[in-house]
Formats: structure tokens, C-alpha cells, sequence
């Protein structure tokens, strides 16, 4: 402290009273600490106001349809009845979203069959087969994967896979279907999942392959009883990420899904979904109304569900971690 | 008996051992194609539909597009960096554990999980819905600045984190204070890596639409000749709708008909787009290379 004070008194040049160096001293101490530590605290505080803002704004807006407008929930979650009347005031139509909500949850399913097992493969690949070329051929290949826009991606599935799809299998709508929006979430999910299964198998410790091996184990056998299961939770980790990333993909999923309202027959036929339905009407329903506060129900849908999957990430790491000590 | 049971075993195992090594490389040079033909698929598509005037600036080209683009993913960053870096320096230096804290990070993490979607009706709801304002570029840089905010702000604090607890040490013994430390000494030691960060951010932004649908707004209306900066058709002006190339490519595939070249355009932008996102995460790469080069010459 005093060290502060004689550095004070040089820095302010005079020395006068007692009371003129102690408030020398101090504002010493604010322009050198007090104001860029306040700054850089309001900002950190900042990001909590953002994400508490934004929960706050969706959950107000989100909950007129059951509070101004007087649905159940049931009947949003599980109703097909999606008739809502589109003006500033009227009322009384259906707000059953179970149509979208099917629609999200099969291409997401979906998405994840076709890209769980291949990323996961892609990286033990990459970690325990050829840690060196691979990886050195890998890591830009994933940020070319994660650098492609979504939009670009719908691009190439109402370009390529449509067509082909109409083709190949004859399906009616052209092609439009569940399958479509499947592999085009497929694709773009994998790289989360790669990325961060990958990272959970590199910090599995190395003793653990060196004693497998030491006991005449295979290279199979290591990945398959050793190394998978030591890094199962982080695994675990990144398929919830990925799910989560499909769940939000918007524009991509609607380019190609079809946007038919309707349960769909098979994986071939078309549907729609929450964020596409979302996207495409939005913008066009009177603000206020009960179509528009419908909308407004699914994006807090959405954001309730983006919610739910941090909190299963968190539940899980905090049980794999009880685990670990117990 | 035993002894041949045992070998049959052994045989076995070192048989699927070897089918798995088979399956695990169709895995990997699967992945590898898939990509390659996915980047040339879009670069040589584009390519091809090249046709004179497409980067005009006008209802025929990209040139307006583009430059929304670029002026978008400006504006976000001078709002997003700042405080994304200041919130990063808080976390590293000034957080203590606690309740608080605690909170800030469950904030990011679920900030950085948000549908693009969510986050571009929160926008419109706020900044355009609530100011009663028309479409605008600042609302769609708003909304870009959500979405690159988390990832600022924890590639800050990783990389203040990262540096060696020598730097502090020193400074703080020369009798600088903690907040002069960070300004003079910390900030300067991990700038390339926030730099780093920042393009990375800045890439992603290049290809954000689902968050811009109803911020930036679809459809663009520049006048070049004009630079009076409060007019609707001024290119600089924040307060004007600004479609985005990633908006362009899916307008023209969606309701693009009255134009006779939307495919030609759409592919064509789906290039750029990619190139663009591309040379920014280059960029990044090279300088991650370096920054590791110096950190292990200087070591030794």
C-alpha cells in the first residue's frame, strides 16, 4: 500500500497535504485499474443480460398463443389441427404444430443414424489408425466441412440430391422428402460430432492402449473394449451437439423438405418442419395475430429444446465425472 | 485340444481385427471424397455458370450482394469484438470462481448452441419489430454479433489463459497495476490469436442467412451515385435493407423465377460464398501455424 502511495505522489508530481496525496492516490488507482476493470466486468456481465434477454423476450412472445389466445399446450404439442386464423385480432382456429414437430424430430433422427456411426468411425480413424497422416489431412478437410454455409448446402441437396432421389426411387413431389433433409443434416452434423468425438478419444490415457496391447490385445479389440467405452461420455457429447446443430438448421432443411403439411408416409414423401415453417412464414402472418404468435410458440419450442440438450450435456458429464470419483 | 481352441481364437480375432482396419479406411477415405467432391462440385458449378456482368452491381449481378456481404460482417464485428474480447479479458483475469461466473459460462455456452434461427427472430423482434424500423443492415449486424459473440469472447480467454504466468509476474513486480498489466503486457503477448479468432468469427459470418431472413431483410436497392449517408439507397448507410450473398442463393432458389438467370446467379454466388469462407479460414490456419512456430522456437 504504501508502495501505491509514494508511486502516486511521484506520478501527480506534487506533494501537498495528506488529504490532496490520498486523492491523488485514488485517482491514481481508478484510471489505472478501477475504470478498465468496471469495463471489461459490465461486459462479462453483458453476456448474461444478452442470454437472459433473449430467453425472456422468446418465453413473453412464445406464450401468447396459450395465455392471449387461450390454446392448451397439449393441444400445440400434440394436435395436427394446424388451421390458425392469419389476421391482426380473429381467433379460434388450431394451433397444432404436431405436424412440424414429427417433421424436425424424423430428419434429425434420421440425420443422426446415417452420421453417428460414420463420424465416430471417421474419428477413431483419425485419432488411432493414422494419427499422423491422418490427422494432417483431416483437420482441414472438417473446416472445409464446418465452412460450407448452410445455405449452400441446401443448395447442393435441391441441386443434386432432389433430383436424384426423384430418380432413383421414383418418389412423388419430385424428390422433395424426409430422406433428402435427412442426408443434408447428415452432412452437416458430421463434423461436430468428428470434431469433438475425436477429442475425447485423444485424451484417453495412453496406458490404457499400452496395457491392453501388453495383454495380447488387438488393434480391434483396444478401440473396441478399451477406448471407446474410456471416452464414451465425451462421444456421447458431441452426438447431443450434433443432434442440437440439426435441430436449428433452418434454410438448408427447408430448400428440401417439401413444405407439405402432412405426417409423412414413408421417408420418401414430403413433410415440413419447425424452423422451416418458421422461415417461410414468419415474415407474411399479421403481427399479433394468432398465426404469427403460433410461430412465435415454435421458435420457443425451439429454443426450450436447444436448452434442454446443454442440460443434458451438463447431466451427463456431471454423472461421468461422479463416476470417476466414486 | 486346448491349445488349438486357443489358436482358432487368436486367428479370429486378428481376422476381425484386420476386417475392422478394412471398414475403418472406407470410413476415412469416404469422409475424405465426400468433401473433395462437395468443394469441387461447388467451385467448378460456379465456375461454369459464370456469365459476363455477373458481379455488376445491379438486379442482374452479385455486386450489391457481395458488398452487403462484406459491409454486413464489418459492422458485426466492430460491435462484436469488443465486447467479446472485453467479456474474454473479464473471464480470464478478473472472474473469480463462484456463482457468477458460473453463470457467465452456462450464458456462453448456451449462446453458442442457439438455432441461428432463434437468435435472427430475437433480432427482428427487438430491432425491427420493436423500433418499428424497415429491414436493415445494422439489425442483421446485430444479430451476425450474437452469434460470433461466444466464440470471441472464449478464444480471448483461452488465449489470456495460454500465455505464461511469467508476463503477469513481471509486469506486476515492476509495480504496474493489474488492469496496465492486461493492457500493456497481456493483450499485445495473445493478439494473434484473438486475431486469429476474429477471422474464423468473421468467416462464419460471410455465410449466416437463417439469422438475417428477418433482420437484413431479402432484396437490396443501391444507388452508387449516392453518398448522402442518411438517403435509403446510399451504399453505406446501416439503416437500408442489405440482402447478403447466403440470403441471394436462397431467395433465387426459392422465389427467384422472375429472374431468367437465378440458377446461373445462385451457383455462381454458392462459388464466391465458398471461396470467400474458405480464404478466410486459410488465413486463420496459416497464422494457428505460425503463432505454434514462434511459441516452440522460443522455447527452445
Amino acid at each position: 500500500m504504501s508502495n501505491m502511495a509514494a508511486d502516486g505522489g511521484t506520478v501527480q508530481g506534487k506533494t501537498g497535504t495528506a488529504k490532496d496525496r490520498e486523492k491523488a492516490l485514488r485517482m491514481y488507482k481508478f484510471r489505472k485499474e478501477y475504470l478498465g476493470r468496471g469495463v471489461v466486468t459490465a461486459c462479462g456481465l453483458f453476456i448474461i443480460i444478452l442470454t437472459v434477454a433473449i430467453g425472456v423476450f422468446l418465453i413473453i412472445r412464445g406464450t401468447g398463443t396459450f395465455t392471449k389466445f387461450h390454446h392448451s399446450v397439449a393441444e400445440f404439442l400434440f394436435s395436427s389441427n394446424w388451421s390458425p386464423v392469419d389476421s391482426a385480432t380473429g381467433s379460434g382456429g388450431g394451433v397444432g404444430a404436431a405436424v412440424y414437430i414429427v417433421g424436425s424430430l424424423l430428419t434429425c433422427g434420421l440425420a443422426l443414424l446415417f452420421a453417428a456411426p460414420c463420424a465416430i468411425g471417421a474419428a477413431v480413424f483419425m485419432t488411432e489408425i493414422a494419427p499422423k497422416w491422418g490427422e494432417k489431412l483431416f483437420q482441414p478437410a472438417i473446416e472445409i466441412f464446418v465452412g460450407i454455409p448452410s445455405v449452400v448446402y441446401g443448395w447442393i441437396g435441391l441441386t443434386v440430391l432432389v433430383p436424384s432421389i426423384r430418380d432413383v426411387f421414383h418418389a412423388r413431389m419430385g424428390g422433395y422428402s424426409v430422406l433428402a433433409a435427412g442426408i443434408v443434416l447428415a452432412v452437416m452434423i458430421f463434423p461436430t460430432i468428428t470434431t469433438v468425438a475425436a477429442d475425447a478419444i485423444r485424451s484417453v490415457p495412453d496406458y490404457y492402449r499400452k496395457g491392453a496391447y501388453g495383454l495380447g490385445s488387438t488393434r480391434w479389440q483396444v478401440i473396441y473394449r478399451i477406448v471407446l467405452p474410456a471416452s464414451k461420455t465425451g462421444i456421447l457429447t458431441g452426438v447431443i451437439l450434433g443432434l442440437a446443430r440439426a435441430f436449428g438448421e433452418a434454410l438448408a432443411v427447408a430448400m428440401v423438405i417439401g413444405k407439405t403439411r402432412a405426417f409423412p408416409t414413408s421417408i420418401l414423401s414430403p413433410t415440413n418442419n419447425l424452423t422451416a415453417a418458421i422461415a417461410a412464414d414468419m415474415g407474411n402472418s399479421a403481427n399479433g395475430g394468432e398465426a404469427n404468435m403460433a410461430l412465435w410458440s415454435m421458435a420457443l419450442l425451439l429454443f426450450l429444446i436447444s436448452m434442454f440438450f446443454i442440460a443434458l450435456i451438463h447431466f451427463i458429464e456431471n454423472r461421468s465425472a461422479a463416476a470417476l470419483k466414486a | 485340444m486346448n491349445n488349438t481352441k486357443m489358436m482358432t481364437r487368436i486367428k479370429r480375432a486378428k481376422r476381425v481385427d484386420h476386417v475392422m482396419t478394412g471398414v475403418f479406411f472406407a470410413i476415412g477415405g469416404f469422409f475424405l471424397c465426400l468433401i473433395i467432391v462437395l468443394a469441387a462440385y461447388i467451385i467448378i458449378k460456379g465456375i461454369l455458370s459464370y456469365y459476363p456482368g455477373v458481379f455488376a452491381f445491379n438486379a442482374q449481378g452479385i455486386g450489391n450482394q457481395l458488398f452487403n456481404t462484406i459491409y454486413l460482417v464489418f459492422l458485426s464485428l466492430v460491435i462484436s469484438v469488443p465486447i467479446g474480447v472485453m467479456a474474454g479479458i473479464y473471464m480470464a483475469e478478473y472472474a473469480k470462481p463462484g456463482r457468477v461466473t458460473k453463470f457467465i459460462r452456462i450464458s456462453i455456452e448456451s449462446l453458442s448452441s442457439l438455432p441461428s434461427i432463434v437468435v435472427g427472430l430475437f433480432g427482428y423482434l427487438v430491432f425491427i419489430l420493436m423500433t418499428g424500423a424497415r429491414w436493415n443492415l445494422m439489425a442483421g449486424a446485430l444479430a451476425v454479433s450474437i452469434l460470433s459473440l461466444p466464440s470471441i469472447t472464449t478464444t480471448t480467454e483461452d488465449a489470456m489463459r495460454s500465455l505464461p504466468k511469467s508476463y503477469k509476474a513481471g509486469s506486476m513486480a515492476l509495480g504496474a497495476t493489474h488492469w496496465v498489466t492486461i493492457v500493456r503486457v497481456l493483450l499485445p503477448a495473445c493478439l494473434p490469436r484473438i486475431i486469429t479468432g476474429v477471422i474464423l468469427a468473421a468467416g462464419r459470418g460471410f455465410g449466416e442467412a437463417a439469422a438475417l431472413l428477418y433482420t437484413a431483410g431479402q432484396s437490396t436497392r443501391i444507388n452508387w451515385a449516392n453518398w448522402n449517408l442518411t438517403s435509403p439507397t446510399c451504399p453505406l448507410n446501416p439503416f437500408r435493407p442489405g440482402e447478403t450473398l447466403a440470403l441471394h442463393i436462397w431467395v433465387m432458389r426459392t422465389e427467384g423465377s422472375l429472374n431468367p438467370n437465378s440458377e446461373k446467379i445462385a451457383n455462381f454466388s454458392a462459388a464466391v460464398l465458398v471461396i470467400l469462407v474458405l480464404a478466410f479460414s486459410l488465413t486463420a490456419r496459416i497464422m494457428t501455424k505460425r503463432i505454434n512456430q514462434k511459441q516452440v522456437g522460443s522455447k527452445a
